[in-house]
């Protein structure tokens, strides 16, 4: 299909105000559905790689490290506890019906307002890849910013070296048990981490006839 | 003032004392009567290369481990072009994005624009017209040439071979004279947008590409005369920055040096995109794993990126680059005018002249621009250095809530260490040179 047929006025939603005074709101990707657990069948080779996971770990291990499933968009995501994180990980590369040999990326994401009373806000995005059956999988893991301690996927994966450092520097993520847990990309005495949502965007004033622009995240915005 | 320093001896001349600087303190330090840091016997050297290495890879430094020539521990400090595009994506709009992301590795900026472009039309769940498909497969591949040009011609520089480096940038020249006639610009287009590409092809540029086309397998000919069968090149990059199969996927690499080391991961054949599937190409691959093996790969790509272009020349057909959702697709159709790129007249007239909801709508979209249906998703593309990844997500806003940038760059990077450790110095330049990073990408 090329384009979609839509109807209503443009990007009105509630009151109906679109003029922009509404200011900055944001909520979690996907509300409900983000939040929302997809069922078994899963489709395609979502169930393969699902019960070879819980075979390579035992069923009582994976019941006990995954939160929940999603599948959105053609891919599958698994929202995974910290603890069990690592054991997941090793079977994920190391089994024969698995074999997830690349970590293509590891990423953060922070859902400022969506961290719910557990305030789990900061999440650890692993996108993994399987070279012999060209697969390829989420694995994402929430932490609160009090505690925000992941095991380091190093051991299994050495690339997330990188990775986990970048995810350190911008969202001040501590990756137990990494090599060298370093800021890789702001300079080494730099203060808080740059891309939490909450993270001050300086705004230096910028004057012109007595007006005053204020930083990004305090402008009038459309949302 | 005392005349018995040990660094720095003085003479009484008629212009006054005048000091000479001179080392000689090394035995002090290090000899047999020294008390250094390693005790009398080690000859260890921490030599810091860079931030600032003489070469167009970017702002670099490493800091080397020196046992006489040999490198025993080569470690890698990037963040010199950190410039937060990341972040600053959060803060506009998913067309705007685009800018921001053709900045990062800006030898390949037309990888990134149609990696993010790719995960936002997968967001809303909206697929480009054909025209719209082949014309960024036609641009892509030009970009690859120019890149893998401008790695050859880097890699002639920093191993001494200047006329491979003057070589490298006039091809690359060309290609860049056809892709400034496609998208207006000849680096940081923003020529691929959510939806299709900003503009249609000029009239007559096909024929200037066959021209182009022409006259290429001269000039990678010349190449393979000026460098492949000379000695001194080949003994500088043979069995130099070696990584096999299983530390390439380990340490996360891709691209040429997965390939030289034998393995035809190519995303464009594994996990075919933008139509790939439906071209005829070869994926090269070496199994020398040397710096060698990833001359001769990236080489050979530039034929395959020439089969590819004449591929997508011929499959050209007129039709529609946007999606026809005029709640995603710019309204304003780009014409070139007498002062440059602009917005048509013909829509600037209906706008201000007939239609008050046309003006509404233009001012919305650009400003405020369009929904994108909240989710998160993860594209790649096969970029000239390996896996260009977007991680991006949606809150459900007009603007980008993450958009993490898999950088190949960055990854590959991280193989420096495993590639010059036991090796000589001067081995160290070719295996960084043979990674082929770029520090705009790196560092984002």
């Amino acid at each position: 299909m090329t384009g979609a047929f839509r109807t209503g006025a443009f990007g009105v939603t509630g009151s109906g105000d679109t003029s922009g005074f509404g200011g900055l709101v944001r909520v979690e990707p996907g509300g409900a559905v983000a939040l929302h657990s997809t069922d078994r069948p899963y489709g395609g080779w979502f169930d393969e790689v699902a019960d070879a996971l819980a075979d390579a770990v035992g069923q009582a291990t994976y019941d006990a490290a995954v939160r929940r499933v999603l599948v959105d968009r053609g891919e599958i995501t698994w929202f995974v506890h910290a603890a069990h994180l690592l054991t997941l990980l090793q079977a994920l590369r190391d089994d024969d019906a698995l074999r997830f040999e690349l970590c293509s990326s590891v990423s953060g994401v922070d859902y400022l307002d969506a961290g719910g009373p557990t305030g789990e806000r900061l999440h650890v995005v692993y996108h993994l890849t399987s070279m012999t059956y060209r697969r390829r999988i989420r694995l994402e893991v929430a932490v609160t910013a009090a505690d925000p301690h992941v095991p380091s996927a190093t051991r299994v994966y050495p690339t997330s070296d990188w990775h986990e450092r970048e995810c350190f520097d911008m969202f001040g993520v501590v990756f137990d048990g990494h090599p060298a847990l370093t800021r890789i990309l702001m300079p080494d005495d730099w203060d808080g981490h740059p891309q939490r949502k909450d993270y001050p965007l300086g705004g230096v004033p910028v004057e012109y006839h007595d007006a005053t622009i204020p930083p990004p995240d305090e402008r009038r915005s459309y949302r | 003032m005392t005349t018995t320093d040990p660094y720095a001896g003085s003479r009484e001349t008629t212009e006054g004392r005048v000091y000479t600087v001179t080392g000689g303190d090394w035995d002090l330090t290090f000899g047999s009567g020294g008390s250094g840091l390693d005790g009398p016997a080690e000859e260890r050297l921490v030599v810091n290369m860079g931030p600032q290495h003489p070469s167009t890879h970017g702002v670099l430094r490493l800091v080397l481990d020196l046992e006489g020539e040999t490198v025993t521990k080569a470690r890698v400090v990037i963040g010199y072009l950190h410039t937060g595009i990341e972040k600053n994506v959060e803060y506009r709009t998913w067309t705007q994005g685009t800018t921001f992301v053709t900045r990062m590795d800006y030898l390949a900026p037309l990888f990134n624009e149609t990696g993010y472009c790719l995960a936002v039309e997968k967001l809303l769940g909206i697929e480009v017209p054909e025209r719209a498909t082949t014309i960024r497969v036609l641009v892509m591949e030009l970009n690859r040439i120019a890149s893998h040009l401008v790695g050859l011609a880097t890699f002639g520089m920093e191993m001494g071979a200047l006329t491979g480096m003057t070589n490298g940038f006039r091809e690359r020249e060309l290609v860049l004279d056809l892709l400034e006639e496609i998208t207006g610009l000849r680096m940081n287009h923003a020529y691929v947008r959510p939806g299709g590409v900003a503009q249609d092809l000029p009239e007559g540029i096909e024929a200037r590409i066959r021209e182009w086309l022409a006259i290429m397998p001269e000039r990678v000919a010349g190449f393979h005369r000026l460098l492949t069968g000379q000695p001194i090149w080949q003994r500088r990059l043979r069995d130099v920055g070696y990584l096999d199969v299983t530390g390439c996927v380990a340490l996360g690499v891709t691209g040429p040096i997965l390939r030289s080391a034998g393995l035809p991961w190519d995303l464009r054949k594994v996990e075919p995109y933008c139509g790939y599937e439906t071209y005829d190409f070869e994926v090269p691959t070496a199994d020398t794993a040397d710096a060698w093996g990833r001359y001769l790969v990236r080489m050979a790509e530039v034929n395959e990126s020439m089969k590819i272009i004449e591929q997508a020349l011929d499959r050209l057909r007129p039709g529609p680059v946007m999606v026809e959702d005029k709640k995603i697709a710019w309204p304003a159709q780009l014409s070139l005018g007498a002062d440059g790129m602009g917005n048509s007249l013909d829509h600037v007239k209906h706008i201000m002249g007939q239609s008050m909801e046309a003006l509404i709508h233009h001012f919305k979209l650009v400003t405020e621009g369009f929904r994108v249906p909240a989710g998160q998703v993860w594209t790649a593309v096969e970029s000239p250095r390996g896996e260009l990844g977007f991680h991006v997500v949606s809150d459900g806003g007009t603007r980008p809530f993450r958009v993490h940038v898999r950088d190949p760059s960055f990854t590959n990077l991280q193989a420096t260490a495993a590639m010059s450790e036991g090796g000589m110095i001067a081995d160290v330049i070719a295996a960084i040179a043979s990674i082929d990073p770029v520090m705009g990408g790196v560092d984002r």
